[in-house]
C-alpha cells in the first residue's frame, strides 16, 4: 500500500492552502454573507445569493458609496450549524463589518456571537420573531416582517377584505418545525380576540406527505380560509393537494417561504392559478433597481438570467440594498472607519426607505428592528405573480405584545 | 504515535500495564499534549479566531465520535441515535443553566448523566435484537427524542424549541472567545480520549469486545451480556451527552436542529472513516468529516480564482456542488484504499517507516 503517500500529500496541500486568508484594501468596505446553495434550502439560496452579488456589483459600477467600493464575500454553509459558525469566523477574520446570516438554526447559533463581537447580522426572514426587539438584540436586524407580523397581516387581511366574522372557520396549515410553529401563538390569540373558529394542522418533516391533513381541512373542517406556512418542497405539494380536493386556491394565503416561482413551476402554473402569496420585497422586474441590474447585464453583453425579478432573487437585492443604505448612513453621519458598532447605529437611522416601491416604507428604530412589519400579497396569474394588495400590516398591538411577553419570559427564566 | 518497539522488555507488572509502554511513546504523548496546550498561543498572536473555531468544532465532534465508537466499534451495537443523545445532554444542560442557574460544569456532567439514563433506556432492545434491527430501534430513539423536544414546551422551551444559556464562566474567567472556549473543550476532550483509551483495555473493554466478536461465546465465557450491553449504551450516551452539553455552551443555545438524524449519520460516517474500534480513529474521522468540507471550500475557490481566473460569484452554484462531489469522492477513495479506516492507514504509515529504508 503506497497510496497513502499522495493522499496525505494532497491533504497537507489542502490544509496549507486553507490557512491563507485575504486582507481588505484600504478603501474597500467588506460585507460578509452566508448562503446555502447545496443544502435543503438550495432552491432559495441559488436565487437569493446572486441577488446580493448583483446589487453590490451595481453599486460598485456606479462608483460605490461616497467613493468607497464594497466587497462582498460569500461563504457556503449548506444549512449546517457548524459550517455557519466557521463561516462567521472566517468572515470576521476577513474584516466584514456586517453580515448576512442564512438559515434559521444558524441565526439562532450566531446570535450570541453577534452580540459578543458587536457585529450586526442581517437575518431577513430567518431567525426568531422576538429579535425584532433591538433592546434585547441590538446587533440582530431581521429587517423584514417576522412570522408573527406575517400572521398578524394575514389575519388583518381576512378581517378587512376576506369577509370573515365571528364564528368563521380558519385553518392554519404549517410545517412542524420551530419556524412553522412560531406564528401559532399569534394565530390562536387573534382567533380568541375575534371569536373565529380556528384549527391548526401540522405537516411533519420532510413535508411531502399531507393528504390526510388536506382531507381533514377540505372535507371535515371546510374552512373559509386557510393560512399556510410551509417550506422547501411542501408548498408545491400543498398547492397540488388543494387543487385535487377542489379547494379554491384564492382562499389560501401562504406566508413568505411558500410562494416562489419555483413552487408554481413544480406544482404547475395551471394548477397554481389564484394562489395568494405573502412577500416582504417586490416581485417582478417593474422596479427601477431591477431595471438597473438588467441594464448592467445588457451593458456587458450577458444574458439576463431567468431568475432576475423572481421572489427570492429580489429578496437578495433587498438585503443588499439595506446593507448599502446602512453603510451610506454610516459614512454620512459617523464617518470612517466603518465598524460593526457604527453599522448598528447606521441601520437604526434607516427611515422611510422604499427603493422606488421595491420595499415597504421601511423605518428601523431601536425598538423595532423589523422595520415596521410590512407585507404585500401577490397572486399567481398566468405564469406570473401579480400584485394583489398594497403594502400593509396588521394586529401590530398583538405582535408587539408577543415580543414583550417573550422578553418577560426570558427575564423570569433568568431569575429562577 | 510513531515509535520503535525493539528491545523493550518489561520487568514488572506496573510497566506492563502502563498506557504507553515505550519511552518514545511517552515523549510523543507529552509532545502532543504540549502542542495542544500551546496551540492557541500563536493563533492568538495572529488574532486568528477562525482556525481556533475549526479546531474547537473538531474537538467537540471527536468527543461524540469516541462515544459512538465505544458502542459501535467496540461493542458492535449499531446506533443511529447519537444525535438524539447529544440533544438530551444539550437540553439538560440548557434547562439546568438557564432555569436553575447551575454552573456550566454541573450542566455538562448532568447532561452526560441524563443522556446516559436515556441511552440505557433506549438500549434495552439491544438485549433481544442486534445488527440492522437494532439500528432501526435506535432510529426510533432519534425520532421519539426529537418529537419530545419539539412538542413538550417544558423541555424544548416553547415554539422555537431552543433555549439560550449564558456564556459559561469559571472562577471569574469568562469563556467569551474562541481561545478561551478551546481550553474549556480541551479539558473534556482529553478526559474523553484518555478515559476511552483506558476503558477499552480494561476488563469492561474486553467484555465489550467479546460481545462484539460473538455475543453467544461471550456469554458462555461468563460475560454478563445484560450488564455490559447496557453499560456500553450508558457510556456511549454519556459521551454524547457531554458533547451535546459542550456544544450547547459553545454556541450558547440548545437547538434540536443541531442534533437531527443527519447529525447521527454524520457521526456514524466519522467512525467508519476513522476506523471502527479505535479511539484515535474516532478523532481522525472527526477531523476528516469536519475539516475536509472547509478545506475544500477554501481551496477549490482559491484554485478556481488563481489558476483559472474564475471569480466565485459567476460559478458559485457549480463550485458549491463540485465540493460536494469531491467530498463524496474522497470518502470513497479513502474507504477503498483502506476499508479499516484512517486509524489503520496511520498504522500502515508507521509500519512503513519502522523498516524504512530497508523494507522487504
Amino acid at each position: 500500500m503506497r497510496n497513502w503517500k499522495w493522499l496525505i500529500g494532497l491533504f497537507v496541500c489542502g490544509c496549507v492552502a486553507g490557512v491563507s486568508g485575504t486582507t481588505a484594501l484600504a478603501d474597500e468596505i467588506v460585507i460578509g454573507g452566508q448562503c446555502d446553495r447545496t443544502g435543503p434550502t438550495k432552491n432559495v439560496g441559488t436565487q437569493l445569493c446572486p441577488g446580493v452579488f448583483d446589487y453590490i456589483k451595481l453599486i460598485n459600477k456606479k462608483g460605490g458609496i461616497n467613493g468607497h467600493t464594497l466587497r462582498y464575500i460569500e461563504v457556503e454553509n449548506a444549512y449546517k450549524v457548524d459550517r455557519g459558525v466557521e463561516a462567521y469566523e472566517r468572515l470576521k477574520r476577513d474584516g466584514a463589518v456586517v453580515m448576512l446570516d442564512y438559515g434559521t438554526p444558524i441565526v439562532y447559533a450566531l446570535t450570541p456571537r453577534h452580540m459578543e463581537d458587536k457585529l450586526p447580522g442581517l437575518t431577513p426572514g430567518f431567525g426568531r420573531a422576538d429579535s425584532t426587539d433591538g433592546q434585547r438584540f441590538p446587533y440582530i436586524f431581521p429587517m423584514a416582517a417576522s412570522y408573527w407580523s406575517q400572521m398578524g397581516a394575514a389575519m388583518q387581511y381576512l378581517k378587512d377584505k376576506g369577509g370573515v366574522k365571528k364564528g368563521s372557520k380558519i385553518a392554519y396549515l404549517f410545517y412542524d418545525n420551530p419556524a412553522g410553529r412560531e406564528p401559532l401563538g399569534v394565530f390562536k390569540r387573534i382567533c380568541d380576540i375575534e371569536g373565529y373558529e380556528c384549527r391548526d394542522f401540522a405537516v411533519p418533516a420532510p413535508g411531502v406527505e399531507m393528504s390526510s391533513q388536506l382531507l381533514d381541512i377540505t372535507r371535515r373542517m371546510q374552512p373559509e380560509w386557510v393560512v399556510a406556512h410551509l417550506f422547501g418542497k411542501a408548498p408545491s405539494v400543498s398547492i397540488k393537494e388543494f387543487r385535487k380536493n377542489g379547494f379554491p386556491l384564492d382562499k389560501v394565503i401562504s406566508l413568505v417561504w411558500g410562494a416562489g416561482e419555483e413552487d408554481m413551476q413544480v406544482a404547475g402554473w395551471d394548477t397554481a392559478q389564484g394562489y395568494l402569496g405573502m412577500q416582504f420585497a417586490g416581485v417582478g422586474r417593474d422596479f427601477p433597481v431591477i431595471q438597473d441590474i438588467i441594464k448592467m447585464y445588457q451593458a456587458e453583453n450577458q444574458e439576463v438570467p431567468e431568475h432576475v425579478g423572481w421572489v427570492y432573487y429580489n429578496r437578495g437585492v433587498l438585503t443588499a440594498a439595506l446593507i448599502a443604505e446602512g453603510i451610506r448612513l454610516v459614512l454620512e453621519h459617523e464617518g470612517l472607519p466603518v465598524t460593526g458598532e457604527k453599522m448598528q447605529k447606521g441601520f437604526e437611522r434607516i427611515k422611510d426607505f422604499t427603493l422606488g416601491g421595491f420595499l415597504p416604507p421601511l423605518t428601523v428604530v431601536r425598538d423595532d428592528h423589523e422595520g415596521g412589519g410590512w407585507v404585500r400579497f401577490y397572486q399567481t396569474k398566468g405564469e406570473k405573480l401579480t400584485p394583489f394588495t398594497d403594502w400593509f400590516r396588521g394586529y401590530r398591538d398583538v405582535v408587539l405584545d408577543e415580543v414583550k411577553k417573550a422578553e418577560k419570559a426570558e427575564k423570569t427564566e433568568d431569575k429562577k | 504515535m510513531i515509535n520503535r518497539e525493539a528491545g523493550v522488555f518489561q520487568t514488572g507488572y506496573q510497566g506492563d500495564m502502563a498506557l504507553y509502554t515505550l519511552p518514545l511513546a511517552k515523549i510523543a504523548v507529552c509532545g502532543t499534549l504540549g502542542i495542544l496546550l500551546l496551540l492557541p498561543w500563536p493563533l492568538a498572536q495572529a488574532g486568528n479566531e477562525h482556525l481556533m473555531s475549526i479546531v474547537n468544532t473538531i474537538a467537540l465532534a471527536s468527543i461524540g465520535a469516541i462515544g459512538l465508537n465505544i458502542l459501535n466499534g467496540y461493542t458492535g451495537q449499531i446506533s443511529l441515535g447519537q444525535g438524539a443523545f447529544m440533544a438530551v445532554g444539550g437540553y439538560t444542560a440548557a434547562i439546568l443553566s438557564s432555569r436553575y442557574g447551575m454552573p456550566f460544569w454541573f450542566g455538562i456532567l448532568a447532561g452526560g448523566g441524563m443522556a446516559a439514563l436515556v441511552g440505557t433506556l433506549f438500549g434495552i432492545p439491544s438485549l433481544r435484537i442486534k445488527g440492522l434491527y437494532l439500528a432501526v430501534a435506535t432510529l426510533a430513539a432519534q425520532l421519539i427524542i426529537e418529537w419530545t423536544i419539539n412538542h413538550v414546551p417544558w423541555i424544548g422551551g416553547g415554539a422555537q424549541s431552543s433555549i439560550y444559556v449564558d456564556t459559561p464562566r469559571f472562577l471569574g474567567l469568562v469563556f467569551n472567545n474562541e481561545f478561551r472556549r478551546y481550553y474549556l473543550i480541551l479539558v473534556f476532550f482529553l478526559l474523553a480520549y484518555v478515559g476511552a483509551q483506558n476503558l477499552v483495555r480494561s476488563r469492561v473493554g474486553r467484555a465489550f469486545i467479546a460481545i462484539r466478536d460473538r455475543d453467544v461465546a461471550a456469554e458462555i465465557i461468563g460475560v454478563n451480556i445484560f450488564k455490559y450491553k447496557l453499560l456500553a449504551f450508558a457510556v456511549s450516551s454519556f459521551y454524547a451527552g457531554v458533547a451535546g452539553a459542550l456544544w450547547t455552551y459553545y454556541l450558547r443555545i440548545a437547538n434540536y436542529e443541531n442534533f437531527t438524524l443527519v447529525v447521527s449519520i454524520e457521526y456514524l460516517t466519522m467512525i467508519i472513516i476513522g476506523g471502527l474500534g479505535s479511539v484515535l480513529g474516532s478523532v481522525l474521522g472527526a477531523i476528516f468529516i469536519k475539516l475536509l468540507p472547509i478545506v475544500l471550500d477554501i481551496t477549490v475557490i482559491s484554485i478556481a480564482k488563481r489558476l483559472f481566473g474564475i471569480s466565485y460569484e459567476n460559478v458559485a452554484n457549480f463550485l458549491a456542488n463540485f465540493q460536494l462531489l469531491m467530498f463524496g469522492a474522497l470518502i470513497i477513495i479513502f474507504l477503498t484504499v483502506e476499508p479499516e479506516g484512517l486509524a489503520r492507514l496511520w498504522e500502515n504509515v508507521k509500519r512503513y517507516f519502522r523498516l524504512w529504508p530497508y523494507s522487504y
